[in-house]
């Protein structure tokens, strides 16, 4: 069954169309870029899959299930911005995901940070922005769910941090489970993408897979991409 | 470390291309033991569906094969290695041939630059 399903979705702010009609479905097993421009609706639907916005209309589904209790404990969620208090330590960052997340594997956590070069006792405020980045990215990946929902996890970080953080979602593939990845970098992001899906305007206009791109194309998908959302 | 990649070809082929020359070349001797596909795919910076895609594309063509329990091994058939690696070397030709006959030469032209090459 699919991990998530998306039929007729439609969100609107107002006067503003953020996703229109959208159908598509993501099987587990599957790495997915969530391809489009700023403003294109990938956060929209990043949040209207985690249960932080409702839809206009339409339906999304998460494990055949309506966002909600059920949803939230088997989808692990990236934001695109900081959002742990500058306060806390590596060891307390931990135990605020144990707590909410039973699925938290805090070994898997502690050897990932430990590896990082970031010991328990370290306060996020310490921490370089590329660190930041990496650790938030290690607690999201430290949980055992089924659908990872990361919303930009390379923009404005360097080459090394991007490698790294590119590394970390392989070395958890789990064929269970999908990853969607929300990016504009796609020549960063290619390789190691299964299948991608082009939003523009709150629609979605491909849904296909990397090597079919390239294969029917002759070209990447960032080339692609770049006629496809000429502006 | 991650492997290059070409931009016009699928992926999956490119992986298959990489380790084929492994294989022929002796980098990756006969019977050698692969890594896992999740290790293969950290190293070459890929998707692990992707290098699945690939060394199953291998398998097919009898280079690679796997034991149940054990792995993925190369394989120990040495026949098979020397006809892959002459279909390369084959491709290798062609084009060197192409490119030369569109410099003008013709082919007892281009051999007798072959033997004048050291």
């Amino acid at each position: 069954m699919a991990i998530l399903e998306c039929k007729a979705l439609s969100k609107r702010f107002g006067g503003i169309q953020a996703l229109d009609n959208v159908d598509l479905t993501v099987e587990p097993g599957r790495v997915v870029g969530l391809l489009g421009p700023n403003g294109s609706g990938k956060t929209t639907m990043i949040k209207l899959a985690n249960g932080l916005l409702t839809p206009s209309s339409g339906e999304i589904l998460v494990d055949g299930k309506k966002p909600g209790k059920d949803t939230k404990a088997i989808v692990s969620y990236l934001p695109d911005k900081e959002y742990l208090p500058e306060w806390m330590t590596a060891k307390q960052m931990m135990d605020f995901f144990e707590d909410f997340y039973s699925d938290f594997r805090r070994e898997k956590a502690m050897e990932m940070l430990a590896r990082l070069g970031v010991s328990a006792d370290m306060r996020i405020k310490q921490m370089s922005k590329g660190t930041r980045e990496k650790v938030q990215l290690i607690l999201v990946m430290s949980r055992e769910a089924r659908l990872y929902l990361l919303d930009e996890p390379i923009g404005g970080v360097d080459p090394a941090t991007r490698d790294y953080i590119l590394e970390t979602i392989i070395r958890n593939y789990n064929p269970e489970a999908a990853v969607i990845i929300s990016t504009h970098l796609i020549a960063d992001v290619e390789q190691v993408l299964d299948d991608v899906i082009f939003i523009n305007n709150g629609r979605v206009t491909l849904q296909s897979s990397v090597d079919d791109i390239r294969g029917e194309q002759g070209r990447s998908v960032d080339q692609y991409f770049r006629e496809v959302f000429k502006c | 470390m991650e492997w290059e990649f070409r931009t016009d070809l699928p992926i999956y082929s490119q992986l298959v291309g990489k380790i084929k020359l492994d294989i022929v070349s002796g980098a990756l001797p006969p019977g050698t033991r692969l890594a896992s596909v999740r290790d293969m795919a950290m190293e070459a910076g890929v998707n692990p569906n992707t290098m699945q895609r690939a060394l199953q594309e291998l398998e097919r063509e009898g280079l690679v094969y796997s034991q149940r329990t054990a792995g993925r091994f190369v394989t120990e058939d040495i026949r098979v290695i020397e006809e892959n690696k002459r279909i390369l070397a084959r491709d290798q030709l062609d084009g060197f041939l192409k490119a030369m006959k569109e410099l003008g030469y013709d082919r007892e032209e281009i051999i007798a630059l072959l033997k004048e090459e050291k």
